[in-house]
């Protein structure tokens, strides 16, 4: 029953996959988009990844759904008619490269162990001594939560340089002078009435939400970057609703920068305060006198600064690709 | 008593997924955007509604029960919602529903201006 609807989730990931391709209304591509992540989670879900299927549903189907909308209504709804005019345009080529990755790609696969098997280099490695020492060591229930801030802090501390990074690419490529003298413009949703009462009545349910996922995560799936572009989301609907001059006088353009610079400075602080007590780098160990007490508060922290980081970068990059539509003039 | 809970329980998931499944046969099968609208917003509301308090009488703590009654608030407010900014942008951007004609026949009235 269980492989029937993995094969049924999969085709349709296949089919999602190929409308993608196959259509050209640019709206309906990132739609099609959003429906392929929130497959990929469901998929995620029955091989027992909840963590991972959070974060896919989060970012793969919410935030970059949301993000690609607001480029679309920077280039237009349409792909250009055709390139066929260019001569060395050759569909043949890529295909022929596409499909010989393909082969090779499956062809790569025959070799790993199959999913879930118990001699499996996963499940015979590093993983014992997470399974079974990370509630003695760590102290929290969720063991995803333990690898991902504690065992592997490095790995996730570059994850969250990436992502400071991705906002200061988007800042220094696309801000724009002009977004210290706010665009006065009325917003589109103005006349949304319902829109606006009900957004109204869910943004602080979504603060609260993206709080709970925030310091649930060593309990339960979750954690800072579930949470982080939750909360961004909820700016996000705000400033679409109310317009971008009503948001950033919520939050400032410049606090939001500060925030997401000072997200990865708290995670490193974490880092270099265990340093200073005689440990290595982001060994929580020497947080405190228990190492159990000091593990729980460097991933406290160090999640608070994930968190931090992922929703003041989400509300950047949002913020600055609808400043830079408006001041295109089109705000359609 | 939990027999009858139980019963009623599945009696609600069928009847919920029985909707979902003519939802989806509306939405392919309807005339024209509003009619298809209408076909997906049950799909929305009352289907996940169904299967939602379904669920609810099979939760085994409290918790669980608690959830999926915040699920249910969160769906029954964002899926009218929705429909109805659909339904707006839809007629601001001047697409006009079918109405019946005067020989019958389904036609979009072209007459009126739309209606805001």
């Amino acid at each position: 029953m269980e492989s029937f609807v993995h094969v049924v989730i999969l085709s349709m990931l296949v089919t999602t996959a190929i409308a993608i391709v196959r259509v050209k209304d640019l709206f309906a591509v990132t739609m099609l988009a959003g429906i392929y992540g929130l497959l990929s989670a469901s998929f995620f879900v029955l091989m027992d990844a909840h963590d991972v299927a959070f974060t896919e549903a989060a970012v793969g189907a919410g935030i970059s759904t949301l993000l690609i909308l607001t480029t679309l209504s920077m280039t237009g709804r349409f792909e250009k008619a055709s390139v066929k005019p260019q001569t060395d345009y050759r569909p043949v080529l890529a295909l022929v490269l596409v499909t010989v990755t393909g082969a090779l790609l499956i062809y790569g696969t025959q070799d790993m162990p199959g999913f879930g098997t118990a001699d499996a280099p996963a499940q015979t490695h590093v993983v014992p001594r997470y399974l079974n020492d990370s509630a003695t060591e760590i102290g929290i229930p969720n063991v995803v939560a333990s690898i991902l801030a504690s065992y592997r802090g490095y790995d996730t501390f570059g994850e969250v340089v990436v992502i400071f990074t991705a906002g200061i690419g988007v800042l220094a490529m696309i801000m724009s002078k002009a977004s210290s003298t706010p665009v006065v413009q009325t917003s589109l949703m103005s006349d949304h009435v319902v829109l606006r009462i009900v957004s109204k009545m869910l943004i602080p349910l979504i603060m609260m939400f993206a709080l709970y996922v925030q310091f649930h995560g060593e309990y339960g799936p979750g954690g800072g970057f579930q949470a982080g572009v939750i909360f961004a989301s909820a700016f996000i609907l705000y400033a679409m609703l109310f317009g971008l001059t009503e948001a950033r006088k919520v939050v400032n353009n410049t606090v939001v920068q500060l925030l997401s610079a000072l997200g990865v400075l708290l995670y490193a602080s974490v880092g270099v305060v265990a340093m200073i007590n005689g440990g290595s780098f982001l060994d929580y160990d020497f947080l405190s006198a228990d190492p159990v007490a000091g593990q729980m508060l460097g991933i406290l922290l160090v999640e608070l600064g994930v968190g931090i980081t992922v929703a003041s970068v989400m509300i950047i990059i949002f913020f600055t690709f609808t400043a830079r539509s408006q001041k295109a003039g089109e705000p359609d | 008593m939990s027999i009858v809970a139980t019963y009623l329980s599945w009696a609600l998931l069928v009847l919920g997924g029985l909707l979902c499944i003519s939802g989806s046969v509306g939405l392919l099968r309807f005339p024209d955007f509003y009619t298809r609208m209408h076909a997906a917003s049950v799909t929305d509301t009352l289907a996940t509604g169904m299967i939602l308090v379904g669920l609810m009488l099979q939760a085994p703590t409290w918790i669980v029960l608690a959830k999926l009654i915040m699920i249910l608030v969160f769906v029954l407010l964002t899926g009218p919602t929705a429909g109805h900014a659909l339904a707006k942008a839809a007629l601001h951007s001047g697409l006009k529903p079918l109405l019946p004609g005067k020989s019958g026949v389904l036609e979009a009235d072209n007459k009126s201006s739309g209606g805001i």
